[in-house]
Parts: C-alpha cells; structure tokens; sequence
C-alpha cells in the first residue's frame, strides 16, 4: 500500500475530503464491514427440504458450506409456506446442528447403572440377536385354534416423524417377522380422524389444502389451536380474512388463535359433541340445509331397518347394546334392504355375515382401515326423495338432535345461547350455492373417548350444509408430525396395511378371497380391494408370491383384537412383550399414563431407541420420576438399553406427506456424522442381517422373512439404501419392472406390485413426482405441480361435489370442477375426484359392481353406496350418530340421558396403575377432583419435546411447564400468579408455575361452575429446559373405535405450592385415592 | 456537499439519511421494517430467525410471568422481542364487513398464490398500497375501544391478547450513532444504523444514548449488540430473517417510502372495518427522532407495549449546544482579545 493509499483510507481524511462531514456513515465503514457477505450466498450449494416439526410441510433451503450445514431457511418458492417457518421451523439449524445431538451409540446393560459405548457393528449384531431370540421364544403359530402365525414378544413404536420410505420398510419388515405391534403417533393424535373422515366421506384424510383456506367465506377452527400448533399455515386464515371471512374459534382456552379471530367462543372440554350437534339440530330445524346437495350426494333420503332404535329410544344407548361388554352388535343399524361395508372403520365386525361364517376370535382395531375408502353396500338401498319416510336417515337425525336446543348446549357447554347461536347464524348465511365455510380442527377432537364421533358429528354437519368437494369448505384435519399423514397411509399401525386395507384378524379357513369379500365393498373404488391387496403381497414378497400360493396371504401374521400401544403397554407389564423398539416418540412423556410407560418398559428384556438426544423414554432407568420416589431402583431393573442416534432430514433423503396429503421429497443435503443413521439405513441393513442369519433355515414361521423381497440398492460410505428405490415400490410396477402412473391399472393376478395402492402415481414414468418443485408463482393457487397428492394428484377430495348433479359448478363464485359436454369429460381447476368421463347423467346396471356400479351423481366414490354419511351403518363400534357423553372424568352428570353418563362402548383399562374418577357419582360428599384439566401444545415446543427441549433458542422462550387457571380459580384455591400449583389426579401429580389469566374463564355447565385449567404437555425431567410431564395425569381410557386416549377432557384438583418429594408423592396419591372412594370398579361401568 | 451546510444534521426532517452520511447518489433506497401489530400471532419466529442468523447466545430461560413474554425486552442477546399485553378489552376485529360477495375469488385464485405475485413477496394481509389512498395525516380516529365493550351474556368482558414483534427502530437521527467516539456504529447505504464489532471498544457510551432503550452491552464481552436489520443480507439482495420467517407477514421489509404508504393504507382499512384504536408508531418523519426506519401498526397507546410514546434523539441539541459553546468560546476569546488589545494600546499601562 503506498503512503497516498493508505493517508486516503484513514478514516480521518475521508471524513474530510468525501461527503461524510460528520464521520458517521461511508467514511466509518470499517474493512470487516466492508467484506462481509451472508453465508447464504457464499454457500457451496442450496438443498432442497422440507421443515420436520408439524404437517403443514414447509419448505426449507438447506445451505451446505464445506460439507457442513450453515443455514436453514424457508423455500419462498413453496404454494403452502411462501418461504415462512415458524420458531420451530426457524429453529432448525440448531435442531440438526446443535451440541444436543448425539452421535454415539449407547449402551445400558441390565441392571447396569450408566451407560457405556459400543460400537455400530455390534449394537446392530445385539439387536439382530435379540430380536431373532425373543422371536422364537414367544413365537405363537395358533391362538385357540386359528392360525395367528405372529409374536406378540416384539413392538414397535414411533413413524410420524420419519418418512414415508423408511415407515414402509418398518411395516415390511416387522409384518415379515410376524410382529404385529407396530404403532406411531398416529395413534394417540389422529387415528380418529380416520375412522371420522373415512367412515363419513371414503378417505380419513382432510378434504381440502391449506391454501384453500382463502376461499373460505367462514372458518370454524374448533379443537384446534391452530396459530400456535400450525403458525405458517394460519397466513390462510389471515388471507380468508382479509378478504372478509369470518373466523370464530371455540376453545376452552382464549389462546393465539382467538386473538385474531372475529370471535372466542369459549366451552367446557369434552362438550362439542353437544355444540355441533345443537348446530346440526338448528340446521334441520329451520331447513337451513342445502337441500339439492343433500338429496343428491347424502344418504338423507337412504332408509334404515326397522331394527334400529335411537339413543332417544333407549335411554341413552344405541339398538345392539351388549350391556355386559359394552360391546354393539351392529346388525340393526344397517339401511333397509341392503348390507353396506364401511370405508374407513371396523370392517372386520361384519366378517360373519358377509362370509357366512367363520370363528373369530375377537374384533377390534378395523376403524381406521378404508381410510382412503369407502364402504360397501350389499344391494342398491332404498331411499325416499321426500325425505318424509320416518325411517329415512334425514328423519332420524332430526329426531336424534330434536333435543340439542340452544338451551340444552349452554347447560352442556356452558356457553351462552346468544352466542351459540351467533355461530349459528355465521355458519347458515355463509353455506350454499354461492358461499362455503370451512371446519378446521385437530387433537382437540380426536383425543377423546368419543373421538371419532366429533369427527363424524363435523362431517355431519358439513354434509347437511353443502361444504365438502367446494372450494372454500371442507374439514381440515390439522395433523402435527411432519408425516404423521404417511404414517397412517403407509401405516405403522397395528390395524392397517398400506393404503387403509385392512390387517387381516384370525379366522377360521381364511383365504385371500374370503378375507377380500369381507371387507372389501361392492360399489366404488373399494370394490377393487383384490387389485390392491394382490399388489401389495407381490411387494412384499416379490416372487414368491404366486397366484398358486395366494399371493402368501398366509405369510401375514393376524390379529386378535387390539393390539395398539395401549395393549402394548399392558403386554410389557405383563411379560407377554419383551422387546420394544422407539422410533422417534417419547411415550415415556407423550403417551397418557406416563408411569404405566415407563413400568412396561422396566419389564422389557431390551430396548431400543432411537432419537437425537437421551429423550426421557432412553433414561427412565436411571433418572425416571420412579426413581426419584423410591418406586424402582436403577439396580433392580433388568432391562438392556440400546440407544442409536438418528440422522436428522438434513441428512437423508425421502419424502413426507403433510397434512393435506402431499408428498414432499427433501434431499440429503449432508452424511450424518458418528454413528447417525437413517431409521432407513437401520431398517435395511437390520433386515438384512436377519435375512442372512436365517438363511437356510426350514421353520416355518421363517419363511415370510425369507420370502420378503428386500433388495434394495445402496450409496455412499455409509450404504445407505437408496430412499427413491423404495418410493419406487410403493408407486408399483408392471411385471417387467415399468412404473404404474395410476391405481387404476393395478391387477388382482399377480402382473402388477404396489407397495401402497393410493400413493400410485407418485414415481409416474419413473419421475419422482414428489420431488417437484415449480415455484407457486408460476403456476395458479391450486399450485398441482408442486410435489404431488395422494390419490391422483387430486387436492380437494370429492370435488364433484363442486358441481350440481347435472354437472354445472353450483355458482360461479364456486367453480371448481365441472362436467365438459362437448368435451365428454369433467375438467376445471384440479384433478377431478372422479371417473373421468362418467357423464352426470349416468345410471349404472343393477348388477354393475366396484367403480362400474358408480353413478354420474355419486361424488363419494370409496363409498359403498357413493354418498357422504349423514348416518353411519357401519364402521364404527359406537354408534351410526355422534351423540353427547360425557368424558371419562367429568365433574357432572350428563345433562342429555339421565341413565348414560359416558360413551357405553369406551375402552378402559383397569388397572392398579390406572383408576378413574367417581366425578358426580361420588356417593356422599364432594368431588376431590372438581376441575376440568385440557393439555395442550405451545408454538414454541414441539409435542413430548424430544425435538425442542433440548434447543435453547426454543427453551428460552418457553422456559418452565406452567398451568394456565382464571382469576376465579386463582381466588378459590389460593394460586399466586408466578407462584407454584401442584396437580392432582387418581394417577399422578404434577407441579407446574402458575400463569392467572383472564384468558381462562370460569363455566356454567351442568348446573354449577366449571372451572378449567390449562397444561401444556411438552416437559419431561429431560433437556435443555425440564419440567414435570401433563400425561403423568392422564388416564389410559380409549376411543373403542381407534384406541385413543383422551387427555384433551380430565377431572383433577390444583392446590398452592410445589409437589411432594420421594415417598410422600405416591402417599399424596394413595390419599386422594382413598379420600375419592376409588376402586378398580369406579368409572367402568358399561351402563349408567 | 454543500447542501449539508447550515443543516441540522442532528434533527428534523431529513429525506435522505445515507446520501448526507456520505453514501453516493447511486446508494440504494432507505430500507425499513414496518410490523403490522394487526396480524402479529405472537409465534416469536422473529426471535428464533433472528437468532440462528446472528449466532446470538440464549440469554436466561425466566419464566416471568408476563403473559407468554419469557423474553422480557431487546438487548444485546435479544435483536427481536415480541410483547404480549393481555387486555380487557373486546376483540380488535369483532365488526367486520361480513358482507364480500363482490369479491370474485376465482378470479383472484387465478392470480397464482393467494396474493397477486407482484405483492406476494411483499404482504398478503394488505390491499396493494395504490388501492387506498394514503392519509397519512388523517386525524387519529375516536379511542372508541379503550372504553371496555359490553360484558357479555355470560357476565364477562371480552378480551384482547395484543402481539408486538420490537426491534431497534434504525432512527433517523440516531443517537448511538452520533455519540459513538469509535466509528463503530455507521450508517449504511439503506439508512440503516449497524454497530461494527471490529471497531466497537465498548466504550457504551451509546447505551444511554438511545431513546428507546435497544443498544446494549453484552455480559462478559463488553461490546454493544442490536440489530443490523441484517445489513450481510441486504448487501445480498436478501431480506432480514426475521421478516422472511414472519408467518402471518406481520413483520413487513421494504424501502421504507412505500412501506409507510402500505401502513397508511392498512390503517385506514382497519379503521373502516371498525378497529378505531388502529394507528401507525414511528411512521412520523417530523418526530422527535426524524420518523423511525422500523415503525409499527399498533391497536393501543406505545406506552401499552412498552414503548416511549414521544421519543426525541437525545443529541437533539447537540448544533444549539455546540452554538452556544461556540458563542460562549467566542465571546470569551474576544474578551481576551480585547485584554490583551487594551494592554497592547499606546500608552497603555506604559509609563
């Protein structure tokens, strides 16, 4: 630098000589300042991704710098998230990067006090040994005398955060190894959602997309926090209202999602049954219906058997009541003259009659299967036009909700009849021909003993109103995993095979055929079932299945009942299961009954677990809260802990489906590092290793293993499969090996495979349909190429709906997909949900069956009968009709059957470690558990917190587990603001930093004052952040449909103060047990 | 150059804050943040973008108490803050114009996303800023809603939850920058304020500086922090973190002239559809500070949020000061002037 340069860049004689008088801008730019560049531009190359938190299925940029992730931001080219991530999704580079992460393997030996190290190779070997051990020693060829072919010695759990490729080598491989519980979060979140939309509509998944949402003339969000829980999604909210939408929220809660609603509707948790019903009783009462789409596309008109008897009619209870099991026999509310099959639901139910016979054994845990289709029909129903036959389901309803007046919802719900009708007046004058309102909801409705049936009761509603198939309307299920979706399409569910077919349960002389003829259905596109099923042997067995061997329907071990990680639990604590892998969930925080999760895994023989970080679910043995108070000694515990660090999204590649369905590629942008692996890699290569162990070997039960098609090719250092490989085999192929591009071309001989029948379509012409990515500015706001949906690309499900039976939009300003005359095709905005060229005039044969027996006005085309389901008569275990029990815990008395108290057909568990609440029936004295409990998810925190726990700038926002309670409640029990509370239950007790907020308001239900309170679930004794677990309240009482817990409605007590210590903490609970009068009997009655 | 002689450079109004800090004529229009408190859902994206951009370190997991602010305020670990203020007051948007058949949704769907492309990048929430004509000195509208609504059929009163994302204003006249003795804080091309750390010696003078209490030292480090409105990536041609993760678009980022005509537009539409409290914080370039480059759509008074309602650059009347210096140093040198002119006279003291 010469003396002239460097006398210029003294910022002294800049200052002077340039146009910086004062020194303060060009002139003080220092050279650092000057050089600096973001590391977004300087990156070495841009990934593209998708966000791992909730389902809205954001998109990412991942930029890699030197083989090292540098930065991780929103795709602004995304139709969904237009380039926005939440705190969550913002928080993602110190997810996947951050000192949390763990990179070796672990192990703990039984009884072993620490951990030690191991290596990969060995750990992988331990496992194989472990798995192929326990294996034999619990293997079951027969259970009272039916083929069973399984173990019940071996489970799994966890899926919805993993992708769709390595659920559907989980799946494989167990089903292979005859385990047959296999469950993920599906389970405990949104199973009911499946049963509820598949059962109502054909498919259990949401009926619409989120950007749909700004088409809306009114959004109901109810049992969703929906600006907390899915914040990106919310800007579809904001849209509809910006463009004059009305939003109302109902919620227990005033939460983010009321502040910018037009309108809080506060209720009591566990009454929407009774709010929607009022809204469904004022609807038919003053004709409010849309009646031309009710006729047509409903089964309003469908006429029931003279058998059935209402709960108006019987107290309380449906026709079929088994009073002693709480069991319904179904038979009586079949529509006249036909026998229709469910889409969705329990189908198995009807495997007697449908095959004449045949032993089985039990049935439970068929809801959900025909999630993606309909039901099926015995012969053509009879139906009235009039709707004036008294037995026609349009009559029925209106006598089922005759008594939901105004009055009887503020004596349930607890809110106000001014306000309640408000809602519906909001809901009336925005639905018809020329307007549409949408429902939007999530866990709030599903976690209940009657989840299933608020879904049913939306479905309802919606149906009567004309909203589902158009755009602006619909129900939107807000799922909360970022391929919890996927996890139930390609399930890791006890109950399901891919594609929503059913798992076969144990009968008697079963073969393909008969198991096909009972469930599947006669009209629509479940008629086709054989095709699927057929398909999806030859994927799991390639070769080896033959039309000679059916297809080795033999091969799949059967059910005999439930089997979902609830009788999991119950199997671990009563030795039956002895070896349990976790892939990614946290039951030891996020399932209800946390005590009983970690019992049933202190009984297990071993272990593994994979994960980020040593979640909760990884360490009970040495740190759990039953070590703490005496309860277990680290030294007495025999269980052998494995722990395997999981490879983040950044570092593999596969796809995720959201929540509206969509399959979303994400590319690996980086190797994981240590010992990290894909759940892919470990399925692989542990199936793998256990193919070559057995190779040779003539024992029967090892012939499905051997027989599993699992060859898929692998990359890199790491031999890591390759995840398109396996996108490829669930898409399908020709017997020569070509991609299928539909379902419709899928065969029942054996000429095609299809790992997953409706995700057919998404590898079409060998292209990874998911993959795509064309900027939503370059294309219109249905955005179709943009990754790619199940089924058939379409985005709003039974959108023929959109159109009027004679195939013209029912408005202009609610066009979507119509009927092209000249054309002789339907066209319009989206792919339509429908036989392409059927001709809204059609009418099929008599004997016409499967698609053939579809008529041009039958927009419910996995349907039995190809109608949207104002009446259920089959597929749920609970009734055709939602009607209104109360929770399992309730501080009162059903106000609407003085003779039933709570759904009849729940599933309790009675157990020593699971008592239930006398509530109102306490006889003498007062309720020790007075107050209603609601748990809840944060924006700020991610489900059981495995994956923000652990990341400060998440921690730092929501630092400490609190309880939200009004002033009321404050005042009552003596809660200080700030202070501590402890919470009680017959289970557990919790403490937790108590918020005072007018945002809780105090009730009047049931003749006195409800006062709620509000508990976040995502602390455990773990991470960055800790706190007590909410589910170390939470009883283990089911849906009987979908086996979910209901944790969204509890009884407990709050008193000032922190939670006692060691011993005194099961004392604290022994007392309340004894002072509320508990036995094993309390709160299990079928009756009463 | 000659354009800056005479002027208060310290306060008033001042077009073009980056052209008189010596940026060339071709320097790029002044940048800015407006946060449309409106459509805030109070998720704390900002923070978190904020933060894993700037590598800024976790600073104290508090539970406070305050509503769901764990944050507390801005400071040298905290460039965003997002304020909850829980209210009894009814829902800012409660009336609405229920009645919008004259939108033709179609028509817009056809447009591509939900907002035309044109503005997509830019806000979703807001008419296009020529749609309404700006009136920016409209007289502020009746506080109808301070008065709490109507209990409702239940007894109660209905409720408010406001959300407010706060950030370093980027004032016009900043008084950080015109104290600091280093050179360490600048003002940029897009008129923003940045702290350099490699000059900074944390001195903190600035500190008290600031009007509204944003620039801060950091513990065990010494140097002052805040927010650079991401100055790397608009060198880029990139947005602020915190605006791109915004979910709801409340945190808006653009040249601040169309910004502020954007925020009058929406203020005048909140008002028609009802929400009377609605008014613009910051927006003012005859404020105390000369308007700020980050302003706000608030629904209640700045003091409600934890802001100052009338901010003044605190080196306002550092020209007057130095006037009078001057004029004091004058005088005293004229009057030893005249001393020593006096001993100097003929005759003078001589003899």
């Amino acid at each position: 630098m010469g003396v002239r340069a460097w006398v210029q860049d003294w910022p002294v004689y800049r200052q002077f000589t340039g146009r910086d008088p004062l020194g303060r801008g060009a002139t003080a730019v220092s050279p650092h300042t000057r050089e600096l560049r973001p590391r977004t531009a300087t990156a070495d190359r841009v990934v593209k991704s998708v966000c791992p938190y909730c389902a809205v299925g954001c998109a990412q940029n991942v930029y890699v710098k030197d083989e090292r992730v540098v930065q991780i931001e929103g795709d602004p080219d995304s139709p969904v998230s237009r380039g926005r991530l939440c705190p969550k999704g913002s928080a993602t580079l110190q997810l996947t990067t951050g000192s949390a992460r763990r990179y070796e393997v672990l192990y703990r030996r039984p009884h072993g006090t620490d951990w030690e190290r191991l290596d990969l190779d060995t750990a992988m070997e331990m496992v194989v040994d472990r798995v192929l051990r326990t294996r034999r020693e619990t293997w079951q060829d027969e259970q009272d005398g039916v083929r069973v072919n399984r173990t019940l010695g071996i489970a799994s759990l966890g899926g919805a955060t993993l992708d769709n490729e390595e659920n559907y080598l989980i799946k494989k491989l167990f089903t292979g190894l005859g385990v047959i519980q296999v469950e993920n979060q599906a389970r405990v979140c949104h199973s009911a959602t499946v049963a509820g939309l598949g059962t109502s509509f054909g498919r259990g998944g949401a009926t619409t997309f989120l950007q749909d949402l700004q088409n809306a003339d009114c959004i109901v969000i109810e049992g969703s926090n929906f600006a907390e829980a899915h914040p990106v999604g919310f800007q579809w909210v904001m849209e509809a209202k910006a463009r004059g939408a009305k939003v109302i929220h109902v919620d227990p809660r005033f939460t983010r999602t009321s502040a910018l609603a037009d309108l809080h509707v506060p209720i009591r948790a566990g009454s929407d049954i009774a709010f929607l019903g009022g809204i469904i009783r004022h609807v038919l009462e003053t004709e409010a219906d849309f009646r031309e789409y009710v006729l047509a596309y409903t089964n309003a008109a469908t006429v029931v058997s003279e058998d059935f008897r209402d709960t108006e009619d019987l107290d309380g209870v449906f026709s079929g009541l088994d009073e002693d099991s709480g069991h319904y026999d179904e038979t009586s509310w079949q529509y006249e003259g036909a026998d229709v099959q469910a889409a969705s639901g329990e189908r198995d139910e009807q495997y007697e009659r449908r095959t004449g016979g045949g032993a089985t054994i039990s049935a439970a845990g068929h809801s959900e299967s025909h999630g993606s289709g309909g039901a099926s029909v015995g012969t053509e129903p009879h139906r009235d036009p009039t709707l004036r036959h008294p037995r026609c389901v349009y009559q029925i309803l209106k006598r089922h909700y005759a008594r939901y007046t105004p009055e009887m919802v503020e004596e349930v719900c607890g809110v106000p009849r001014d306000t309640f009708l408000e809602v519906c007046r909001a809901l009336v004058d925005n639905s018809g021909p020329d307007r549409t309102s949408e429902f939007v909801y999530a866990v709030g409705w599903t976690q209940h003993t009657v989840g299933a049936q608020y879904i049913r009761a939306a479905s309802t509603l919606q149906l009567l109103l004309g909203n589902i198939g158009r755009p602006g309307g619909g129900i939107q299920a807000l799922r909360g995993h970022a391929s919890i979706q996927g996890s139930s399409d390609i399930p890791t569910l006890f109950n399901l095979l891919p594609g929503y077919l059913p798992m076969p349960h144990a009968h008697a002389h079963e073969d393909l055929d008969t198991f096909v003829e009972a469930v599947k259905a006669d009209k629509g596109f479940w008629g086709n079932m054989r095709a699927y099923m057929v398909s999806l042997l030859k994927a799991y067995y390639g070769d080896a299945a033959t039309a000679g061997n059916d297809f080795c329907f033999d091969h799949l071990p059967r059910l005999t009942g439930s089997h979902s990680t609830y009788e999991t639990v119950l199997a671990q604590l009563d030795g039956t299961c002895k070896g349990y892998f976790l892939m990614g969930e946290n039951p030891a925080v996020g399932s209800a009954n946390a005590k009983m999760q970690r019992l049933g895994m202190a009984n297990l023989d071993w272990l593994v677990v994979r994960d980020f970080s040593l979640i909760e679910s990884a360490t009970w043995w040495k740190d759990g809260p039953e070590i703490e108070t005496g309860e277990l000694r680290t030294e007495d515990i025999g269980t052998e802990v494995f722990f395997f660090p999981a490879a983040a999204h950044t570092e593999k590649s596969g796809s995720f489906t959201n929540t509206n369905r969509w399959l979303q590629w994400h590319h690996a942008a980086v190797e994981p590092a240590g010992d990290a692996r894909s759940d892919l890699w470990f399925m692989y290569h542990l199936g793998r290793r256990i193919k070559e162990r057995l190779a040779g070997s003539t024992a029967p039960e090892d012939r499905p293993v051997l027989d599993l098609a699992w060859d898929y090719p692998t990359q890199g250092p790491l031999a890591e499969p390759d995840a398109q490989s396996v996108l490829a085999e669930i898409n399908g192929r020709t017997a020569d090996g070509a991609p299928l591009s539909a379902y419709t071309q899928l065969e029942d001989d054996g000429s095609t495979s299809c790992g997953c029948w409706i995700y057919c379509g998404v590898y079409a012409d060998g292209v990874n349909q998911a993959a795509r990515r064309k900027p939503h500015t370059e294309q219109d706001w249905v955005a179709a190429e943009w990754a790619w949906a199940w089924p058939a690309n379409r985005r709003i499900l039974y959108n023929r709906a959109s159109a009027d039976p004679e195939g013209r939009p029912w408005s202009e300003r609610k066009a979507f997909v119509w009927w092209d005359a000249d054309a002789g095709r339907w066209t319009g905005h989206d792919v339509p949900d429908f036989v392409p060229d059927r001709a809204p005039s059609y009418r099929p044969p008599r004997d016409a069956t499967g698609p053939d027996a579809l008529s041009g006005v039958d927009p419910f085309i996995m349907q039995a009968d190809g109608k949207g389901w104002l009446y259920a008569p089959a597929g749920l275990v609970d009734g055709p009709m939602p009607t209104h029990y109360e929770p399992q815990d309730s501080p009162i008395r059903n106000p609407l059957y003085g003779r039933q108290q709570r759904n009849p057909a729940r599933q309790v568990i009675s157990h020593e470690l699971n008592r239930f609440h006398p509530g109102a029936d306490r006889p003498g004295g007062t309720d020790p558990f007075p107050y209603v409990v609601t748990t809840y998810r944060l924006t700020e925190h991610f489900t059981a917190g495995g994956m923000t726990r652990w990341s400060p700038y998440l921690a730092e926002l929501q630092p400490e587990m609190f309880c939200e309670v009004s002033p009321e409640l404050a005042a009552e029990r003596g809660l200080e603001h700030a202070g501590w509370a402890t919470v009680v239950t017959a289970r557990g007790a919790i403490e937790a930093r108590v918020l005072v907020t007018a945002r809780m308001s105090p009730l009047r239900a049931g003749g006195r004052t409800i006062h709620q309170i509000g508990l976040p679930y995502h602390w455990g004794p773990n991470g960055y952040t800790k706190g007590d677990a909410a589910n170390e309240l939470s009883a283990i009482a089911l849906d009987p449909n979908v086996h979910i817990q209901e944790v969204k409605a509890l009884t407990a007590d709050i008193r000032p103060g922190r939670r006692p210590r060691g011993p005194a903490l099961p004392a604290l609970l022994a007392e309340y047990r004894l002072r509320a009068g508990i036995t094993e009997r309390t709160g299990t009655e079928v009756r009463g | 150059m000659s354009s800056l002689i005479g002027r208060n450079l310290l306060a008033g109004p001042e077009p073009d804050p980056a052209g008189d800090a010596g940026h060339g004529p071709g320097h790029p229009p002044r940048m800015g943040f407006f946060t449309d408190t409106s459509v805030c859902i109070g998720c704390k994206a900002c923070e978190v973008a904020c933060k894993e951009w700037n590598a800024i370190p976790e600073d104290g997991l508090e539970l406070t108490g305050m509503s769901y602010d764990n944050t507390q305020g801005l400071g040298a670990d905290t460039w965003r803050h997002v304020a909850f203020i829980e209210q009894s007051k009814p829902l800012g948007h409660a009336v609405t114009a229920a009645d919008h058949s004259d939108i033709d949704v179609l028509a817009l769907a056809a447009q591509g996303s939900g907002t035309p492309p044109a503005e997509a990048a830019v806000t979703p929430t807001t008419p296009a800023a020529s749609a309404a004509s700006a009136a920016p000195d409209a007289p502020p509208a009746p506080d109808a809603a301070a008065v709490p609504g109507p209990p409702a059929p239940d007894g109660r009163t209905e409720l408010r939850w406001l959300m407010s994302s706060d950030v370093c204003k980027h004032c016009t006249h900043a008084a950080c920058l015109d104290v600091c003795p280093t050179g360490a804080l600048f003002r940029t091309e897009f008129g923003t304020v940045v702290v350099q750390e490699d000059v900074c010696n944390g001195c903190g003078y600035c500190v008290p500086a600031c009007p509204y209490g944003v620039i801060d030292q950091r513990k065990d480090d010494g140097r002052v922090f805040k927010c650079t409105m991401c100055y790397d990536r608009l060198g880029a041609g990139q947005e602020p973190a915190c605006a791109k993760a915004c979910p709801t678009d409340s945190i808006q980022f653009g040249p601040l002239d169309e910004l502020r005509e954007r925020a009058a537009a929406r203020v005048e539409q909140l008002h028609e559809t009802g929400v009377a409290d609605a008014r613009l914080y910051g927006a003012d370039p005859e404020d105390g500070v000369g308007g700020d480059g980050a302003f706000f759509l608030l629904l209640d008074d700045p003091e409600v949020y934890g802001l100052p309602p009338d901010p003044v650059v605190t080196t306002r009347d550092l020209p007057s000061m130095w006037r009078h210096a001057g004029v004091a140093a004058a005088t005293l040198l004229g009057g030893l002037a005249a001393v020593f002119a006096a001993n100097r006279m003929p005759g003078g003291g001589g003899r």
